[in-house]
Protein backbone atom coordinates (compact mmCIF):
# COMPACT_ATOMS: atom_id res chain seq x y z
CA UNK A 1 0.00 0.00 0.00
CA UNK A 2 2.45 2.34 0.60
CA UNK A 3 4.96 1.10 -2.01
CA UNK A 4 1.59 1.47 -4.66
CA UNK A 5 0.74 5.32 -2.84
CA UNK A 6 4.58 6.30 -3.80
CA UNK A 7 4.23 5.28 -7.17
CA UNK A 8 1.04 6.85 -7.07
CA UNK A 9 2.22 10.19 -6.35
CA UNK A 10 5.53 9.97 -8.17
CA UNK A 11 3.55 9.22 -11.48
CA UNK A 12 1.13 12.43 -10.67
CA UNK A 13 4.15 14.23 -10.17
CA UNK A 14 5.60 13.22 -13.93
CA UNK A 15 1.84 13.86 -15.15
CA UNK A 16 2.57 17.34 -13.66
CA UNK A 17 5.71 17.86 -15.01
CA UNK A 18 4.73 16.85 -18.23
CA UNK A 19 1.82 19.31 -18.35
CA UNK A 20 3.39 21.98 -17.22
CA UNK A 21 5.92 22.09 -20.10
CA UNK A 22 2.81 21.49 -22.79
CA UNK A 23 4.55 22.48 -26.29
CA UNK A 24 8.06 20.36 -24.95
CA UNK A 25 6.15 17.69 -23.97
CA UNK A 26 3.72 17.44 -27.14
CA UNK A 27 7.05 17.62 -29.24
CA UNK A 28 8.66 14.76 -27.57
CA UNK A 29 5.26 12.85 -28.28
CA UNK A 30 5.11 13.14 -31.29
CA UNK A 31 8.82 12.64 -32.26
CA UNK A 32 8.36 9.12 -30.08
CA UNK A 33 5.40 8.85 -32.52
CA UNK A 34 6.60 9.33 -35.83
CA UNK A 35 9.40 7.45 -34.74
CA UNK A 36 7.82 4.33 -33.69
CA UNK A 37 4.94 4.47 -36.19
CA UNK A 38 6.99 2.98 -38.72
CA UNK A 39 8.16 -0.19 -37.32
CA UNK A 40 4.42 -0.34 -35.81
CA UNK A 41 2.89 0.29 -39.67
CA UNK A 42 5.03 -2.10 -40.49
CA UNK A 43 4.54 -4.65 -38.88
CA UNK A 44 0.75 -4.51 -38.79
CA UNK A 45 0.45 -4.40 -42.30
CA UNK A 46 3.06 -7.44 -42.71
CA UNK A 47 0.53 -9.05 -40.71
CA UNK A 48 -1.86 -8.49 -42.82
CA UNK A 49 0.06 -10.13 -45.76
CA UNK A 50 1.55 -13.15 -43.32
CA UNK A 51 -2.52 -14.18 -43.26
CA UNK A 52 -2.92 -13.74 -46.97
CA UNK A 53 0.18 -15.94 -47.54
CA UNK A 54 -1.20 -18.87 -44.76
CA UNK A 55 -4.79 -18.42 -46.76
CA UNK A 56 -3.24 -19.10 -50.18
CA UNK A 57 -0.63 -21.16 -49.15
CA UNK A 58 -3.50 -24.28 -48.36
CA UNK A 59 -4.82 -24.42 -51.28
CA UNK A 60 -2.39 -24.33 -54.08
CA UNK A 61 -3.89 -24.00 -57.33
CA UNK A 62 -3.10 -24.22 -61.65
CA UNK A 63 -4.91 -21.17 -63.16
CA UNK A 64 -4.86 -22.08 -67.25
CA UNK A 65 -4.58 -18.99 -69.47
CA UNK A 66 -5.85 -19.53 -72.70
CA UNK A 67 -5.06 -17.14 -75.98
CA UNK A 68 -8.05 -14.22 -76.11
CA UNK A 69 -8.84 -16.15 -79.67
CA UNK A 70 -9.17 -19.55 -78.68
CA UNK A 71 -12.86 -20.92 -79.29
CA UNK A 72 -15.05 -21.63 -76.06
CA UNK A 73 -15.27 -25.78 -77.07
CA UNK A 74 -11.01 -25.50 -76.82
CA UNK A 75 -11.65 -24.34 -73.54
CA UNK A 76 -14.38 -26.73 -72.48
CA UNK A 77 -12.19 -29.73 -74.27
CA UNK A 78 -9.68 -28.75 -71.75
CA UNK A 79 -12.03 -29.03 -68.97
CA UNK A 80 -13.31 -32.40 -69.94
CA UNK A 81 -10.04 -33.69 -70.03
CA UNK A 82 -8.49 -32.47 -67.07
CA UNK A 83 -12.02 -34.04 -65.27
CA UNK A 84 -10.98 -37.16 -66.18
CA UNK A 85 -7.69 -37.02 -64.69
CA UNK A 86 -6.87 -38.73 -61.13
CA UNK A 87 -4.78 -35.58 -59.48
CA UNK A 88 -7.35 -33.06 -60.35
CA UNK A 89 -9.72 -32.84 -57.10
CA UNK A 90 -11.80 -29.54 -58.87
CA UNK A 91 -11.96 -27.92 -62.59
CA UNK A 92 -13.46 -23.95 -62.65
CA UNK A 93 -14.19 -22.45 -65.92
CA UNK A 94 -13.56 -18.56 -65.88
CA UNK A 95 -15.11 -16.99 -68.96
CA UNK A 96 -13.19 -14.23 -70.30
CA UNK A 97 -17.07 -12.70 -70.35
CA UNK A 98 -17.72 -12.89 -67.02
CA UNK A 99 -14.05 -11.78 -66.03
CA UNK A 100 -14.93 -8.46 -68.49
CA UNK A 101 -18.08 -8.06 -66.22
CA UNK A 102 -15.99 -8.29 -62.61
CA UNK A 103 -13.78 -5.96 -63.73
CA UNK A 104 -15.82 -3.06 -65.07
CA UNK A 105 -17.31 -3.12 -61.70
CA UNK A 106 -14.16 -2.30 -60.20
CA UNK A 107 -15.00 1.58 -60.38
CA UNK A 108 -11.11 2.61 -60.68
CA UNK A 109 -11.17 0.37 -64.18
CA UNK A 110 -14.44 0.89 -65.62
CA UNK A 111 -13.49 4.23 -67.31
CA UNK A 112 -10.17 2.17 -68.88
CA UNK A 113 -12.50 -0.71 -69.94
CA UNK A 114 -15.00 0.80 -71.39
CA UNK A 115 -12.52 2.50 -74.00
CA UNK A 116 -11.18 -0.52 -74.93
CA UNK A 117 -12.23 -1.98 -78.62
CA UNK A 118 -12.67 -5.83 -77.38
CA UNK A 119 -12.64 -8.09 -74.46
CA UNK A 120 -8.76 -8.08 -73.28
CA UNK A 121 -9.21 -10.93 -71.13
CA UNK A 122 -9.19 -14.84 -72.28
CA UNK A 123 -10.60 -17.53 -70.88
CA UNK A 124 -8.88 -18.96 -67.61
CA UNK A 125 -9.33 -22.72 -66.05
CA UNK A 126 -8.96 -22.77 -62.26
CA UNK A 127 -7.23 -26.25 -61.33
CA UNK A 128 -7.65 -27.42 -57.45
CA UNK A 129 -4.94 -30.60 -57.44
CA UNK A 130 -6.00 -33.62 -55.27
CA UNK A 131 -3.00 -33.30 -53.10
CA UNK A 132 -1.15 -30.91 -52.46
CA UNK A 133 2.30 -31.97 -53.03
CA UNK A 134 4.08 -29.05 -55.63
CA UNK A 135 5.77 -32.00 -57.53
CA UNK A 136 2.54 -33.22 -58.66
CA UNK A 137 1.26 -29.80 -59.57
CA UNK A 138 4.30 -29.08 -61.45
CA UNK A 139 4.12 -31.78 -63.79
CA UNK A 140 0.56 -30.77 -64.87
CA UNK A 141 1.65 -27.23 -65.45
CA UNK A 142 4.53 -28.34 -67.83
CA UNK A 143 2.03 -30.63 -69.28
CA UNK A 144 -0.55 -27.93 -69.81
CA UNK A 145 1.53 -25.76 -71.20
CA UNK A 146 2.07 -28.26 -74.19
CA UNK A 147 -1.49 -27.87 -74.96
CA UNK A 148 -3.12 -26.39 -78.18
CA UNK A 149 -4.25 -22.66 -77.08
CA UNK A 150 -3.04 -22.59 -73.62
CA UNK A 151 -1.01 -18.95 -73.41
CA UNK A 152 0.20 -19.64 -70.33
CA UNK A 153 0.47 -21.42 -66.74
CA UNK A 154 0.83 -20.51 -63.49
CA UNK A 155 1.46 -21.95 -60.37
CA UNK A 156 -0.80 -19.97 -57.47
CA UNK A 157 1.16 -21.31 -54.69
CA UNK A 158 4.49 -19.56 -56.78
CA UNK A 159 3.28 -16.27 -55.49
CA UNK A 160 2.64 -17.54 -51.83
CA UNK A 161 6.37 -18.80 -51.72
CA UNK A 162 7.36 -15.30 -53.52
CA UNK A 163 5.68 -13.68 -50.64
CA UNK A 164 6.78 -15.78 -47.80
CA UNK A 165 10.42 -14.94 -49.48
CA UNK A 166 9.66 -11.55 -49.36
CA UNK A 167 7.64 -11.32 -45.95
CA UNK A 168 10.93 -13.22 -44.45
CA UNK A 169 12.91 -10.31 -46.37
CA UNK A 170 10.44 -7.85 -45.09
CA UNK A 171 10.84 -8.52 -41.57
CA UNK A 172 14.73 -8.97 -40.96
CA UNK A 173 14.85 -5.29 -42.25
CA UNK A 174 11.68 -4.38 -39.82
CA UNK A 175 13.22 -5.86 -37.03
CA UNK A 176 16.46 -3.86 -37.76
CA UNK A 177 14.21 -1.05 -38.32
CA UNK A 178 12.43 -1.54 -34.99
CA UNK A 179 15.70 -1.72 -33.49
CA UNK A 180 17.35 1.08 -34.40
CA UNK A 181 14.06 3.31 -33.93
CA UNK A 182 13.78 2.01 -30.41
CA UNK A 183 17.24 2.56 -29.42
CA UNK A 184 16.15 6.55 -31.03
CA UNK A 185 13.37 6.16 -28.77
CA UNK A 186 15.92 5.16 -25.44
CA UNK A 187 18.19 8.05 -26.50
CA UNK A 188 15.34 10.85 -26.95
CA UNK A 189 13.93 10.08 -23.33
CA UNK A 190 17.54 9.61 -21.67
CA UNK A 191 17.94 12.92 -23.41
CA UNK A 192 14.76 14.58 -22.01
CA UNK A 193 15.86 13.15 -18.32
CA UNK A 194 19.40 14.02 -18.55
CA UNK A 195 17.61 17.94 -19.46
CA UNK A 196 15.10 17.68 -16.69
CA UNK A 197 17.77 16.20 -13.51
CA UNK A 198 19.82 19.20 -14.80
CA UNK A 199 16.94 21.90 -14.12
CA UNK A 200 16.04 19.94 -10.82
CA UNK A 201 19.31 20.04 -9.85
CA UNK A 202 18.61 22.16 -6.66
CA UNK A 203 15.46 19.74 -5.97
CA UNK A 204 17.63 16.52 -6.09
CA UNK A 205 20.63 18.12 -3.47
CA UNK A 206 18.12 19.47 -1.36
CA UNK A 207 15.81 16.16 -1.25
CA UNK A 208 18.96 14.08 -0.21
CA UNK A 209 19.74 16.69 2.30
CA UNK A 210 16.18 16.12 3.77
CA UNK A 211 16.49 12.10 4.22
CA UNK A 212 15.53 11.24 0.90
CA UNK A 213 16.77 8.00 -1.13
CA UNK A 214 17.44 7.26 -4.06
CA UNK A 215 14.42 5.09 -5.01
CA UNK A 216 12.39 8.70 -3.97
CA UNK A 217 14.15 10.74 -6.17
CA UNK A 218 14.76 8.53 -9.53
CA UNK A 219 10.58 7.19 -9.18
CA UNK A 220 9.43 10.82 -10.64
CA UNK A 221 12.01 11.05 -13.26
CA UNK A 222 11.41 7.28 -14.51
CA UNK A 223 7.42 8.28 -14.65
CA UNK A 224 8.54 11.03 -16.72
CA UNK A 225 10.51 8.74 -18.87
CA UNK A 226 7.48 5.96 -18.95
CA UNK A 227 4.89 8.00 -19.31
CA UNK A 228 6.17 9.98 -22.40
CA UNK A 229 7.04 6.31 -24.19
CA UNK A 230 3.73 5.90 -23.21
CA UNK A 231 2.08 8.64 -24.86
CA UNK A 232 4.42 8.41 -27.74
CA UNK A 233 3.38 4.86 -28.17
CA UNK A 234 -0.55 6.19 -28.44
CA UNK A 235 0.67 8.79 -30.87
CA UNK A 236 2.42 5.85 -32.86
CA UNK A 237 -0.96 3.96 -32.45
CA UNK A 238 -3.12 7.00 -34.12
CA UNK A 239 -0.58 7.24 -36.74
CA UNK A 240 -1.03 3.59 -37.80
CA UNK A 241 -4.55 3.55 -37.29
CA UNK A 242 -5.00 7.25 -39.35
CA UNK A 243 -2.89 5.52 -42.03
CA UNK A 244 -4.87 1.88 -42.23
CA UNK A 245 -8.01 4.51 -42.56
CA UNK A 246 -6.80 6.09 -45.17
CA UNK A 247 -5.13 2.86 -47.28
CA UNK A 248 -8.28 0.93 -46.56
CA UNK A 249 -10.05 1.37 -50.06
CA UNK A 250 -6.91 1.88 -52.39
CA UNK A 251 -5.23 -1.55 -50.64
CA UNK A 252 -8.81 -3.41 -50.99
CA UNK A 253 -9.16 -2.19 -54.84
CA UNK A 254 -5.55 -3.01 -55.62
CA UNK A 255 -5.74 -6.72 -54.02
CA UNK A 256 -9.27 -7.24 -55.61
CA UNK A 257 -7.23 -6.80 -59.05
CA UNK A 258 -4.96 -9.92 -58.11
CA UNK A 259 -8.44 -11.63 -56.91
CA UNK A 260 -7.13 -11.17 -53.17
CA UNK A 261 -9.67 -10.20 -50.81
CA UNK A 262 -7.28 -7.71 -48.23
CA UNK A 263 -9.10 -5.49 -46.08
CA UNK A 264 -6.88 -3.35 -43.66
CA UNK A 265 -8.10 -3.65 -40.53
CA UNK A 266 -7.60 -0.99 -36.86
CA UNK A 267 -4.79 -3.10 -34.66
CA UNK A 268 -5.85 -5.43 -32.40
CA UNK A 269 -6.45 -5.12 -29.30
CA UNK A 270 -2.90 -7.36 -28.58
CA UNK A 271 -1.00 -5.53 -31.10
CA UNK A 272 -1.95 -2.26 -29.85
CA UNK A 273 -1.34 -3.45 -26.25
CA UNK A 274 2.18 -4.98 -27.34
CA UNK A 275 3.20 -1.31 -28.83
CA UNK A 276 2.34 0.42 -25.89
CA UNK A 277 3.71 -1.43 -23.22
CA UNK A 278 7.16 -1.47 -25.50
CA UNK A 279 6.91 1.92 -25.95
CA UNK A 280 6.31 2.82 -22.13
CA UNK A 281 9.27 0.24 -21.64
CA UNK A 282 11.77 1.88 -23.69
CA UNK A 283 11.27 4.76 -22.78
CA UNK A 284 11.47 3.73 -18.80
CA UNK A 285 14.62 2.21 -20.43
CA UNK A 286 16.11 5.41 -21.59
CA UNK A 287 14.69 7.13 -18.05
CA UNK A 288 16.90 4.51 -16.41
CA UNK A 289 20.13 4.62 -18.52
CA UNK A 290 19.84 8.75 -17.86
CA UNK A 291 19.75 8.85 -13.96
CA UNK A 292 22.24 5.58 -13.72
CA UNK A 293 24.51 7.98 -15.47
CA UNK A 294 23.60 11.40 -13.57
CA UNK A 295 22.84 10.43 -10.11
CA UNK A 296 25.75 8.53 -8.80
CA UNK A 297 25.44 9.21 -5.16
CA UNK A 298 27.68 11.91 -4.30
CA UNK B 1 23.25 11.90 22.19
CA UNK B 2 25.65 13.17 20.04
CA UNK B 3 29.56 12.16 21.06
CA UNK B 4 32.38 13.87 18.95
CA UNK B 5 35.89 11.69 19.56
CA UNK B 6 39.03 13.38 18.21
CA UNK B 7 37.48 14.21 15.13
CA UNK B 8 39.61 15.67 12.66
CA UNK B 9 38.24 17.13 9.07
CA UNK B 10 40.71 17.92 6.30
CA UNK B 11 39.26 18.97 3.04
CA UNK B 12 42.02 18.61 -0.06
CA UNK B 13 44.27 19.67 -1.01
CA UNK B 14 45.62 20.63 2.76
CA UNK B 15 42.99 22.29 4.97
CA UNK B 16 42.67 21.06 8.01
CA UNK B 17 38.85 22.25 9.23
CA UNK B 18 38.98 20.31 12.41
CA UNK B 19 41.48 18.91 14.71
CA UNK B 20 40.93 16.47 17.30
CA UNK B 21 37.27 18.03 18.53
CA UNK B 22 35.80 15.89 21.25
CA UNK B 23 33.38 17.21 22.77
CA UNK B 24 29.33 15.62 24.00
CA UNK B 25 25.75 16.98 23.49
CA UNK B 26 23.45 15.51 25.64
CA UNK B 27 19.19 15.11 24.82
CA UNK B 28 17.83 18.28 25.48
CA UNK B 29 20.53 20.53 25.18
CA UNK B 30 20.97 23.71 23.53
CA UNK B 31 24.34 24.35 22.27
CA UNK B 32 25.97 27.76 20.68
CA UNK B 33 28.76 26.60 18.33
CA UNK B 34 30.77 30.32 17.98
CA UNK B 35 34.26 31.27 16.70
CA UNK B 36 35.50 33.39 14.01
CA UNK B 37 34.97 33.03 9.98
CA UNK B 38 36.36 29.98 8.86
CA UNK B 39 36.52 28.35 12.37
CA UNK B 40 34.89 25.08 11.21
CA UNK B 41 31.46 25.30 12.70
CA UNK B 42 29.48 24.77 9.65
CA UNK B 43 32.19 22.07 8.90
CA UNK B 44 31.22 20.75 12.89
CA UNK B 45 27.58 20.82 11.53
CA UNK B 46 27.89 18.49 8.56
CA UNK B 47 29.64 15.66 10.16
CA UNK B 48 26.20 14.75 12.17
CA UNK B 49 23.88 14.25 8.98
CA UNK B 50 26.90 12.65 7.25
CA UNK B 51 26.94 15.67 4.68
CA UNK B 52 30.78 15.69 5.05
CA UNK B 53 32.65 12.76 6.83
CA UNK B 54 35.40 12.88 9.18
CA UNK B 55 39.08 12.51 8.30
CA UNK B 56 39.90 10.57 11.23
CA UNK B 57 37.95 9.73 14.83
CA UNK B 58 34.67 8.69 15.73
CA UNK B 59 31.17 10.35 15.81
CA UNK B 60 28.46 8.54 17.59
CA UNK B 61 24.61 9.48 17.28
CA UNK B 62 22.46 7.92 19.38
CA UNK B 63 24.85 5.25 19.59
CA UNK B 64 25.61 4.80 15.67
CA UNK B 65 29.19 5.55 14.08
CA UNK B 66 28.21 7.90 11.61
CA UNK B 67 31.20 8.01 9.93
CA UNK B 68 30.80 4.45 9.23
CA UNK B 69 27.20 4.09 7.60
CA UNK B 70 26.44 2.77 4.71
CA UNK B 71 25.01 5.41 1.75
CA UNK B 72 22.08 3.69 1.92
CA UNK B 73 21.39 3.90 5.58
CA UNK B 74 22.30 8.32 5.28
CA UNK B 75 18.81 8.94 4.55
CA UNK B 76 17.23 7.78 7.52
CA UNK B 77 19.72 9.15 9.70
CA UNK B 78 19.02 12.61 8.27
CA UNK B 79 15.49 12.00 8.94
CA UNK B 80 15.60 11.77 12.81
CA UNK B 81 17.19 15.35 12.04
CA UNK B 82 16.21 18.65 11.52
CA UNK B 83 18.50 20.56 9.22
CA UNK B 84 18.64 24.60 8.58
CA UNK B 85 21.46 25.39 6.67
CA UNK B 86 23.35 28.39 6.09
CA UNK B 87 22.64 29.22 2.59
CA UNK B 88 19.16 27.69 3.69
CA UNK B 89 18.50 25.75 0.84
CA UNK B 90 15.01 26.64 -0.09
CA UNK B 91 13.12 25.85 -3.69
CA UNK B 92 12.54 28.84 -5.81
CA UNK B 93 10.19 26.78 -7.83
CA UNK B 94 7.42 26.26 -5.41
CA UNK B 95 5.29 28.32 -2.60
CA UNK B 96 5.99 28.28 1.04
CA UNK B 97 3.43 25.59 1.85
CA UNK B 98 4.87 23.30 -0.83
CA UNK B 99 8.73 23.90 0.61
CA UNK B 100 7.46 22.60 3.86
CA UNK B 101 6.32 19.71 2.76
CA UNK B 102 8.93 18.38 1.04
CA UNK B 103 10.38 16.31 4.56
CA UNK B 104 6.91 14.73 5.28
CA UNK B 105 6.42 13.57 1.21
CA UNK B 106 10.07 12.17 1.51
CA UNK B 107 9.11 10.52 4.73
CA UNK B 108 6.08 9.30 3.29
CA UNK B 109 3.01 10.76 4.81
CA UNK B 110 -0.16 10.57 3.71
CA UNK B 111 -0.91 14.18 1.94
CA UNK B 112 -3.66 14.83 4.42
CA UNK B 113 -1.89 14.79 7.67
CA UNK B 114 1.22 16.13 5.53
CA UNK B 115 -0.62 18.63 4.66
CA UNK B 116 -1.96 19.75 8.75
CA UNK B 117 1.83 19.55 9.64
CA UNK B 118 3.00 21.66 7.35
CA UNK B 119 0.25 24.10 8.17
CA UNK B 120 0.62 23.70 11.95
CA UNK B 121 4.61 24.56 11.51
CA UNK B 122 4.21 27.15 9.22
CA UNK B 123 1.98 28.52 11.96
CA UNK B 124 4.50 28.05 15.04
CA UNK B 125 7.02 30.33 12.78
CA UNK B 126 4.28 32.87 11.99
CA UNK B 127 3.84 32.32 8.17
CA UNK B 128 0.45 30.77 8.01
CA UNK B 129 -0.92 33.79 5.95
CA UNK B 130 2.15 33.63 3.38
CA UNK B 131 1.70 29.41 3.10
CA UNK B 132 0.49 30.56 -0.77
CA UNK B 133 3.92 32.96 -1.45
CA UNK B 134 6.73 32.03 -3.71
CA UNK B 135 9.61 32.26 -1.21
CA UNK B 136 11.24 35.03 -3.56
CA UNK B 137 8.80 37.15 -2.34
CA UNK B 138 9.39 36.52 1.31
CA UNK B 139 11.59 39.28 3.24
CA UNK B 140 15.43 37.52 4.78
CA UNK B 141 13.71 36.75 7.70
CA UNK B 142 10.13 35.35 6.48
CA UNK B 143 13.10 33.19 4.73
CA UNK B 144 15.15 32.38 7.49
CA UNK B 145 11.68 31.28 9.39
CA UNK B 146 10.05 29.50 6.60
CA UNK B 147 13.76 27.17 6.81
CA UNK B 148 13.79 26.51 9.71
CA UNK B 149 9.68 25.41 9.23
CA UNK B 150 11.14 22.69 6.94
CA UNK B 151 13.30 22.11 9.60
CA UNK B 152 11.08 21.29 12.29
CA UNK B 153 7.69 20.17 10.56
CA UNK B 154 8.08 16.18 10.97
CA UNK B 155 9.03 17.13 14.69
CA UNK B 156 12.98 15.85 14.55
CA UNK B 157 14.36 15.43 18.07
CA UNK B 158 17.57 17.43 16.97
CA UNK B 159 18.11 20.69 15.24
CA UNK B 160 20.72 21.72 13.88
CA UNK B 161 20.95 25.44 12.60
CA UNK B 162 23.95 27.19 10.46
CA UNK B 163 23.80 30.89 11.48
CA UNK B 164 20.27 31.50 10.97
CA UNK B 165 20.40 34.73 12.20
CA UNK B 166 23.15 35.92 10.07
CA UNK B 167 21.85 39.12 7.28
CA UNK B 168 19.03 39.48 9.45
CA UNK B 169 18.39 43.18 11.50
CA UNK B 170 18.93 42.91 15.43
CA UNK B 171 14.78 42.75 16.45
CA UNK B 172 14.36 39.95 13.86
CA UNK B 173 17.69 37.99 14.62
CA UNK B 174 15.62 38.02 18.24
CA UNK B 175 12.58 36.54 16.99
CA UNK B 176 14.24 33.85 15.12
CA UNK B 177 16.64 32.95 18.00
CA UNK B 178 13.48 32.86 20.51
CA UNK B 179 11.89 30.31 17.81
CA UNK B 180 14.81 28.38 18.36
CA UNK B 181 14.71 28.41 22.23
CA UNK B 182 10.93 27.58 22.57
CA UNK B 183 12.02 24.34 20.43
CA UNK B 184 14.67 23.86 22.86
CA UNK B 185 11.80 24.91 25.80
CA UNK B 186 9.70 21.68 24.21
CA UNK B 187 12.48 19.16 24.71
CA UNK B 188 14.42 19.64 21.26
CA UNK B 189 18.17 18.77 21.33
CA UNK B 190 19.19 22.46 19.49
CA UNK B 191 22.84 22.83 18.05
CA UNK B 192 23.23 26.31 16.45
CA UNK B 193 26.54 27.60 15.10
CA UNK B 194 26.26 31.27 15.70
CA UNK B 195 28.64 34.29 15.25
CA UNK B 196 26.68 36.02 18.02
CA UNK B 197 26.39 33.60 20.94
CA UNK B 198 24.47 36.51 23.14
CA UNK B 199 21.11 36.02 21.05
CA UNK B 200 21.06 32.25 23.32
CA UNK B 201 21.73 32.99 26.44
CA UNK B 202 20.64 30.00 28.17
CA UNK B 203 22.96 28.17 25.90
CA UNK B 204 26.18 25.72 26.04
CA UNK B 205 28.70 27.18 24.33
CA UNK B 206 31.36 25.45 22.47
CA UNK B 207 33.70 27.84 20.99
CA UNK B 208 35.61 27.41 17.99
CA UNK B 209 39.08 28.69 16.55
CA UNK B 210 41.17 27.34 13.99
CA UNK B 211 39.39 24.18 13.89
CA UNK B 212 40.47 23.48 17.79
CA UNK B 213 37.71 23.57 20.87
CA UNK B 214 39.03 26.35 23.05
N1 LIG C 1 34.18 21.88 0.74
C1 LIG C 1 35.32 22.46 1.17
N2 LIG C 1 36.46 22.29 0.50
C2 LIG C 1 37.60 22.84 0.94
N3 LIG C 1 37.70 23.59 2.03
C3 LIG C 1 36.59 23.80 2.75
C4 LIG C 1 35.35 23.27 2.35
N4 LIG C 1 34.41 23.64 3.25
C5 LIG C 1 35.07 24.39 4.16
N5 LIG C 1 36.37 24.48 3.87
C6 LIG C 1 37.38 25.18 4.67
O1 LIG C 1 37.32 24.66 5.97
C7 LIG C 1 37.46 25.71 6.90
C8 LIG C 1 36.26 25.74 7.85
O2 LIG C 1 35.11 26.07 7.09
P1 LIG C 1 33.67 26.21 7.73
O3 LIG C 1 32.71 26.43 6.61
O4 LIG C 1 33.42 25.06 8.60
O5 LIG C 1 33.83 27.54 8.58
P2 LIG C 1 32.72 28.33 9.39
O6 LIG C 1 33.19 28.39 10.79
O7 LIG C 1 31.40 27.78 9.13
O8 LIG C 1 32.85 29.76 8.73
P3 LIG C 1 31.69 30.83 8.44
O9 LIG C 1 31.41 31.48 9.75
O10 LIG C 1 32.34 31.80 7.47
O11 LIG C 1 30.54 30.11 7.88
C9 LIG C 1 37.62 26.99 6.11
O12 LIG C 1 38.98 27.27 6.04
C10 LIG C 1 37.08 26.65 4.76
O13 LIG C 1 37.78 27.36 3.77
MG1 LIG D 1 29.72 28.38 8.17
Amino acid sequence: MNWLSAHGRAMQLALARLIAAPLNTLLSILGIGILLALPAGGQWLLEHLAALGRGAAATPQLTIFLQVEAERPAAEEIVARLKKRAEVAKVELLAREDTLERMKRQESLADVIAALPKNPFPDAIVVTPADENPVTLEALATEARQWRQVEAVQIDSDWARRLSALLHLARIGLGLLATLLGLGLVAITFNTIRLQVLTREAEVEVSRLLGATDAFIRRPFLWYGALLGLFGGAMAWLIVAAAMFALRLPVAELAQLYGIELELALPTLPFSAMLLGAAAFLGWLGAALSLRQQLRAP
Amino acid sequence: MIRFDRITKRYPPDITALAEISAEIGAGELVAITGHSGAGKSTLLKLIPAIERPTAGSLLFNGQNVGALPPRALPFLRRNMGLVFQDQKLLFDRNALANVLLPLEIAGFPPREARRRAEAALDKVGLLKRAKAMPIALSGGEQQRLAIARAVVHRPALLLADEPTAHLDTDTARDVANIFIEFHRVGVTVLVATYDASLFPSARCLALSQGRLV
